[in-house]
């Protein structure tokens, strides 16, 4: 409990207190059915603040980009243009098309957002701010996460229109070829870290973060993952599956209203999910910096709250994200599969071997120099 | 030349010769093909180039005027003329075979003025729906709406084309070709589309992400400026090129304006020249900026986009001080140009040229290496020269396929005989190449407005020119260096203060025409890719 004294601003103080409350007065069972109701209602709320909160930041980001000033009409700055928008896309009428496969036109959009929500779920934003904590974690998120691509296939089948269905197949196609690169640059690290919870491996970055504690491989990595994770969230230069200027919108050209929103929503999100797997596992995720023997220096880092961490280090892997997407052609499909296939795979597949040899000779910061890291 | 009067007379010793404006040559049909093919396999001086095929409604006759030149020097022309008194089912033979560009040119002239042409392989009516009544630029034609009344029912497309083929012993075949296989997945890339650049529309025969057959239907926005034109006097006509190829709204008019101070023989003042030179040029300027930003765009790169249209920008608003129009300028009139430039105009000018520079750099540095890019461009939508020269593609994309067929080059017009500017070539003939091209193209513009900008003469910027124009009996031609390619003017006059016929050749359409060709067996996302590195604008096309 001396923890609580020096970081006043943690939510985990909260949600302890509100727990310590709750059990006072009543059974176990009615405890934990608020709880995790609470838990629901606040990471759905969460989910689509976020979304608008990126929505926004992006159309900001990218206006800075193109010599534009981006939304500036609604509210101060812009700030409510996001949420007007949202209402307007919740009262848009859903156009049912003719001739469309009905039931799977209208699951689809479910696939894509449930398994978005699933991964987000799973996400350390904060010490404490964690609905759970699998001990196959990482696992847990790159099955879960793939499950989007089901729904991508079922919009493009589904719409009874070409271009959907092109898009749909380039999805399928990318999807497939880049969720590899992915897992194998997670499990670099998680050969690194010797755990697939991520708790215990932001715990074992206190010092050093992974991206630093396997040098070499560990950056190498770490670009993959920037990589095939950019790639999997369908966006520039990687964003064929909906390419506007050739498929006009891809497998979604058909979806309008609210369900045209749970895409728009799942590819936000999904962009921020990337960024802050990429946070918790090689940035070193909610953990202050941290150096060895600073008292002082960690006692004020730690002064800040460990959310603030999270969603910093998370942000300037959005904005280096955005930066990408707004800079680069796209690619055609073969470049994208030659670039996966040729050059990620294999690379990746070297690495993995390179970090095992790293770890089992001893030849890792924190083997090197264990004082300082 | 007088060779070329030897080879004709050899060749077709009842050819009618005339030296006109043009040396101009007329011969029945049967003899068409066979001359037209010695023009072409001509060793000396192949005139290789078709540049227009005009049909016109002669009265007694239906005939087609054909306007070829020499693809190593535009300067040398001739004209062949032929025509059929039959006006029931007029037949003429076909030229597709030698020029490629003669293809949509003849369906065309079929849906427009009804005559058909043997040997062409595909005689469905471009522009046209295949169910229109009548003939729309035949004397005859009647306009009353309830003959071809506006249906709001959706008609289906019929992949199906009629022809007429010879037979070796000379007998005359109609029968219908397949445009697609039955089992092709065939999808409509447009008429509603982001990267058509406006109402075209392309059906798509694909095998997998890759084209297999491309087939064009035109038409959309075909507004019949050709027909409208022939009841307005001249003075009347002059609004509409600017809405023909609208990015080069100004190049255009100038070329109406020069076929027309041609005819009615009027000098136009040395200060009107240098400033419809210095305005055509910024007009180039202003139009390649925003077809390299259109091919980022295409290409997927939405910012460079935005950077294209920033550059653009600037001129506009120089274009807008000086005659209040930003895209359609209304800026030449027969005689000369309708506004002075504004006081600080030169100063605005010489302003925006280092700036430009700059941003050239910009470009450079931001688009013209970048890998993805390159991947995108290089060796895409190859275009050989052979192949440019009989789709008679001219601008940056002819250039870009080693054809020297820069107009203000062969034929010099305005001041352009007095500037020193190159003419950018390339051989690679890719879309890299086109590409490059434009962004040189502009170097080229700044160099030559540098050199006039200084040096307005004072005087007066238009000539005195009657308000009701009648030109004098006869054709004429004029060939101007529009931002995409050739683009010219033909009238024929009978001496009224309307012309009798009024044709403008568009380079659009031949850049068009040229898309089945280069896009066959490239990726679907290259076609639009192509389309982009073309750059060619619609309403150009439907006239």
């Amino acid at each position: 409990m001396s923890l609580n004294y020096s970081q006043p601003l943690e939510i985990s103080n909260l949600t302890s207190w509100l727990d310590a409350a709750l059990r006072g007065c009543l059974a176990e069972f009615w405890v934990l059915l608020i709880e995790f109701v609470l838990v629901a209602v606040v990471l759905l709320a969460a989910y689509a603040v976020i979304a608008l909160i990126l929505i926004y930041a992006e159309r900001k980001i990218t206006a800075f980009f193109q010599a534009r000033f981006g939304p500036n009409r609604v509210g101060k700055w812009g700030l409510l243009q996001s949420v007007a928008d949202m209402i307007k896309i919740l009262l848009k009428e859903i156009i049912k098309i003719n001739r469309s496969d009905r039931f799977l036109f209208f699951v689809a959009p479910f696939f894509m957002i449930v398994a978005s929500m699933l991964t987000f779920g799973a996400v350390p934003f904060g010490k404490g701010l964690h609905a759970i904590d699998f001990n196959i974690g990482v696992l847990y998120v790159t099955a879960v996460s793939s499950l989007g691509i089901i729904g991508v296939l079922l919009a493009g089948w589904s719409s009874n229109n070409k271009y959907s269905m092109i898009g749909a197949m380039r999805s399928g196609a990318q999807f497939v070829s880049y969720e590899l690169s992915a897992g194998f640059a997670l499990m670099t690290i998680v050969v690194l870290a010797g755990t697939m919870q991520f708790s215990a491996m932001i715990e074992g970055q206190r010092y050093c973060w992974n991206i630093f504690n396997g040098h070499i491989s560990s950056i190498i990595a770490f670009v993959i993952y920037l990589i095939s994770g950019h790639a999997e969230t369908n966006r520039g230069p990687f964003d064929l599956p909906e390419a506007e200027s050739e498929l006009t919108a891809g497998y979604h050209t058909e979806y309008s209203g609210l369900q045209f929103g749970f895409f728009y929503l799942a590819e936000y999100l999904n962009m921020f999910i990337i960024a802050s797997i990429a946070t918790t596992v090689f940035l070193g995720g909610y953990m202050p910096i941290q150096v060895h023997g600073w008292e002082g220096f960690n006692q004020i880092m730690t002064y800040i709250p460990t959310y603030i961490w999270f969603f910093g280090k998370t942000a300037v892997l959005i904005f280096l994200s955005l930066w990408v997407r707004w800079s680069f052609p796209r690619l055609r499909i073969d470049q994208l599969l030659n670039l996966e296939w040729k050059y990620l795979l294999p690379i990746n597949l070297v690495n993995i071997l390179l970090m095992v040899i790293l770890v089992l000779t001893g030849l890792t910061l924190t083997d090197l120099f264990p004082g300082l890291f | 030349m007088e060779n070329i009067k030897k080879l004709i007379i050899n060749t077709v010793p009842d050819a009618v010769i005339e030296d006109k404006q043009k040396l101009t040559v007329t011969v029945v049909p049967d003899k068409l093909h066979l001359l037209a093919k010695t023009f072409r396999d001509n060793a000396a001086l192949p005139m290789d180039t078709l540049v227009y095929l005009i049909g016109v409604d002669r009265g007694e006759e239906l005939g087609v005027n054909y306007l070829l030149c020499s693809s190593t020097d535009l300067s040398k022309e001739v004209v062949l003329k032929t025509g059929t008194t039959d006006r029931e089912n007029p037949l003429l033979y076909s030229v597709t075979d030698l020029f490629e560009t003669a293809h949509y040119n003849e369906r065309e002239v079929f849906a427009l003025l009804g005559i058909r042409f043997i040997n062409n392989p595909d005689m469905r009516k471009f522009f046209l729906n295949g169910d229109w009544v009548g003939y729309p630029l035949r004397k005859d034609y009647d306009a009353n709406p309830e003959i071809n009344p506006v249906t709001l029912e959706s008609k289906d497309i019929v992949d199906i084309a009629p022809r007429i083929t010879e037979t070796a012993d000379g007998e005359l075949v109609e029968d219908t070709v397949k445009i697609f296989e039955d089992d092709d997945y065939i999808i409509n890339i447009g008429p509603q589309h982001p990267s058509t650049h406006g109402v075209m529309h392309f059906r798509t025969a694909l095998d997998g992400e890759i084209v297999k057959k491309i087939d064009v239907h035109s038409g959309y926005i075909h507004r019949g400026i050709e027909k409208l034109s022939e009841g307005l006097t001249y003075p009347q006509i002059l609004h509409f090129t600017d809405r023909l190829d609208y990015l080069s709204a100004n190049i255009n008019r100038h070329g109406l304006c020069m076929c027309v101070e041609k005819a009615a023989e009027i000098e136009v003042p040395e200060r009107a020249q240098y400033i419809r030179t210095i305005m055509d040029e910024l007009n180039r300027i202003d139009s390649h900026c925003l077809a390299w930003a259109c091919q980022t765009n295409d290409l997927g790169a939405t910012t460079a986009f935005i950077y294209g249209m920033r550059e653009r920008e600037v001129i506009l608003d120089i274009f807008e001080k000086t005659c209040g129009g930003r895209l359609i300028i209304n800026q030449n009139v027969v005689g000369g140009v309708m506004f002075d430039i504004y006081a600080d105009f030169q100063k605005d000018v010489k302003a925006f040229i280092p700036y430009m520079r700059t941003k050239l750099v910009e470009y450079d540095r931001f688009f013209s290496h970048n890998v993805i890019g390159l991947g995108r461009m290089v060796s895409i939508g190859n275009l050989s020269k052979e192949d440019a020269i009989s789709y008679a593609v001219t601008g940056p994309a002819g250039r870009g396929s080693g054809w020297s067929c820069d107009i203000r080059k062969h034929i010099p017009y305005a001041l352009y005989d007095k500037v020193e500017f190159k003419e950018i070539i390339r051989t690679e003939g890719d879309s890299y190449a086109r590409y490059l091209n434009r962004l040189d193209e502009i170097e080229e513009s700044l160099h030559i407005i540098e050199q006039l900008i200084d040096n307005i003469p004072a005087g007066d910027i238009c000539a005195k020119v009657k308000p009701i124009l009648r030109l004098p009996e006869g054709e004429y031609y004029s060939r101007v260096e529009a931002c995409r390619g050739e683009f010219g003017v033909f009238i024929e006059s009978r001496g009224d203060k309307t012309p009798y016929r009024l044709k403008f050749r568009s380079p659009s359409m031949a850049l068009v025409s040229a898309m089945p060709l280069i896009c066959k067996n490239e990726k679907i996302s290259d076609f639009i890719g192509i389309g982009g590195s073309m750059d060619y604008v619609i309403p150009d096309i439907d006239r």
